[in-house]
């Protein structure tokens, strides 16, 4: 039900915010000029540091989640602890491929003069708005499988602790879960891949 | 769901070892195989209870037994609780309340027939004590009741002023209890339903449950007495699958056969009397206890909600109702009915 009235707000939203502007008679043509003069590198520092950022707020959320289920779980039968170690290792992979990700994208900024009017040329424009998208896809892909990840270790701990056949069966579905993050690495670097500042044209 | 796990997780994973502790069924056949209650103390010494049994001496009786078993769910709760943060604290003082009126009842009673507070204050459950619970022997009648000792605990709201205007006899000391335990249990459910999330439906279906079973009690035991259908069914709940309609009927009930007739008009209390058989009264307590077990033990099956705590809580008193039924029928030697009285678990 909520969901339902959050989806139909928001489609509602984008037409209603655009008659509005037509009714205040804004100028579109000149919002739509400032936002073509925003910086490329306004746009590749915001993907940086959403790919970081993102992905280390998914592998921290999933590791609080799967530790304090492991550590709770642990005083009645320690033997769990070492197996369950995999399931925080596949939280801090996810932190681990934002880095590696955020590095790739930031070889990839270069510096480059502008037109004379402050515009920056097709190449620039383009590269900018590359190294945001995949930034973000990146971002928001390892914060879900952080998430994923660290809910289904604290199932594996906690089932693990009663019956100890159920860990390799859960770990399966766990591998699933942080093949999520992987989808968002390879769609950021293959998006990023064509980003280049100083390309000429 | 996603941050439960910051305040809560840690001692939802230990209330889940907990319950791994739990006797299972195989626990309960060998204990009904025990001769003596030395042979039954020694069996628990290697489940959980161990440490609590370890330092008895015998002779043993059954009610040493009993109270070493309590003891460990008490010191199980004291941890959780005393870890506890907002609002898993509230909720844990919640599931106590009912003990508490439990108390209250057994010492007022007791009183009025001039037993001793110290040997009143011993049976009283562990769960449910409070400051100042002593001076409540001190108590003549409601209205000294309220205003002395019980404004100051949890259970002053659930006292309204046509509550404290009676004295303190037989029948309205049962009334009484009733009156606050179905105070009690709306005041619970709202809490729940604020909580929300899994937890309010988890928890919510647990108390109506809890609800129903109160109102079908309440009618069997006011049957022939002089409780009127008004006064019947100011006690029943606010909720739960039998309000309104079930209850109206059940408050117009005179005898069995129309209780029945008007639960089994609810698909699952249905299922449940269809268990009983024509004109049989015996067996309904023990087949409400194991309906209770079993919606008991499906809360473990989700995660991240309270519900696991109360479940945690019922299941062990159950299982010391359990050793209690198999020490008695073992000191009065009596062992062909043992397995008339346990409500297994797993």
């Amino acid at each position: 039900m909520k969901a339902l009235m959050l989806g139909v707000w928001a489609i509602l939203a984008l037409p209603s915010f655009l008659l509005l502007l037509y009714l205040l008679n804004v100028d579109l043509a000149y919002l739509f000029f400032l936002f073509k003069n925003i910086s490329p590198y306004f746009w590749s520092a915001l993907g940086i540091s959403l790919c970081v950022g993102l992905s280390i707020v998914g592998a921290a959320w999933g590791i609080f989640i799967t530790g304090s289920s492991l550590v709770g779980a642990a005083i009645r039968e320690p033997r769990i602890t070492s197996k369950n170690l995999i399931s925080i290792i596949f939280c801090e992979a996810v932190a681990i491929y934002g880095v590696i990700v955020a590095i790739i994208l930031q070889t990839k900024v270069e510096a480059v003069k502008p037109n004379a009017d402050g515009s920056y040329g097709l190449a620039a424009a383009n590269a900018g708005y590359a190294i945001l998208g995949a930034g973000s896809v990146t971002g928001w892909a390892n914060l879900a499988c952080g998430l994923s990840v660290g809910i289904v270790g604290s199932s594996a701990a906690l089932s693990d602790a009663a019956n100890s056949t159920l860990f390799v069966k859960i770990l399966v579905v766990e591998i699933f879960a942080s093949a999520l993050g992987l989808f968002g690495v390879i769609i950021g670097i293959i998006m990023a891949g064509n980003a280049n500042f100083t390309a000429q044209g | 769901m996603c941050l439960f796990n910051v305040k809560d997780g840690f001692l939802e994973a230990v209330v889940r070892g907990y319950k791994l502790g739990l006797l299972t069924t195989s626990d309960y056949n060998n204990l009904c195989q025990c001769e003596t209650l030395e042979d039954i103390k020694l069996y628990l010494t290697g489940t959980d209870y161990g440490p609590f049994l370890a330092n008895e001496a015998s002779p043993m009786h059954t009610t040493t037994l009993v109270d070493c078993c309590t003891r460990k769910l008490v010191a199980d709760w004291r941890y959780l609780r005393e870890n506890a943060g907002e609002p898993m604290g509230r909720f844990l003082d919640y599931c106590t309340y009912g003990h508490m009126i439990d108390n209250v009842v057994l010492i007022v009673t007791g009183t009025l027939h001039e037993r001793d507070v110290q040997e009143l204050l011993e049976k009283c459950n562990p769960l449910g004590m409070f400051d100042a619970i002593a001076s409540l022997a001190v108590a003549q009648n409601m209205r000294d009741l309220y205003r002395l000792v019980l404004v100051d605990t949890p259970l002053a709201p659930y006292f309204s002023d046509n509550l404290t205007h009676e004295d303190l006899d037989e029948m309205n000391i049962e009334v009484m209890r009733n009156t606050l335990y179905k105070a009690y249990l709306d005041d619970f459910a709202s809490f729940v339903h604020r909580i929300g999330g899994t937890t309010g439906e988890v928890m919510g279906e647990m108390l109506s449950f809890e609800a129903d079973r109160r109102a079908l009690n309440i009618t069997l035991n006011s049957i022939g007495t002089e409780l009127t259908r008004d006064d019947r069914r100011k006690l029943y709940a606010n909720f739960g699958l039998l309000y309104p309609h079930g209850q109206a009927e059940l408050a117009v009930a005179e005898d069995f056969d129309q209780i029945r007739s008007a639960m089994e008009k609810c698909p699952p209390y249905q299922a449940i009397f269809s268990r009983l058989g024509l004109g049989e009264t015996q067996m309904l307590d023990k087949i409400l206890y194991e309906e209770e077990v079993r919606q008991l033990m499906n809360t473990y099956e989700q995660q991240f909600h309270y519900g696991v705590f109360y479940a945690y809580m019922r299941l062990r008193e159950q299982e010391v109702r359990n050793i209690m039924w198999i020490a008695e029928c073992v000191a009065q030697d009596q062992k062909n009915r043992v397995q008339d009285g346990i409500v297994f678990t797993y």
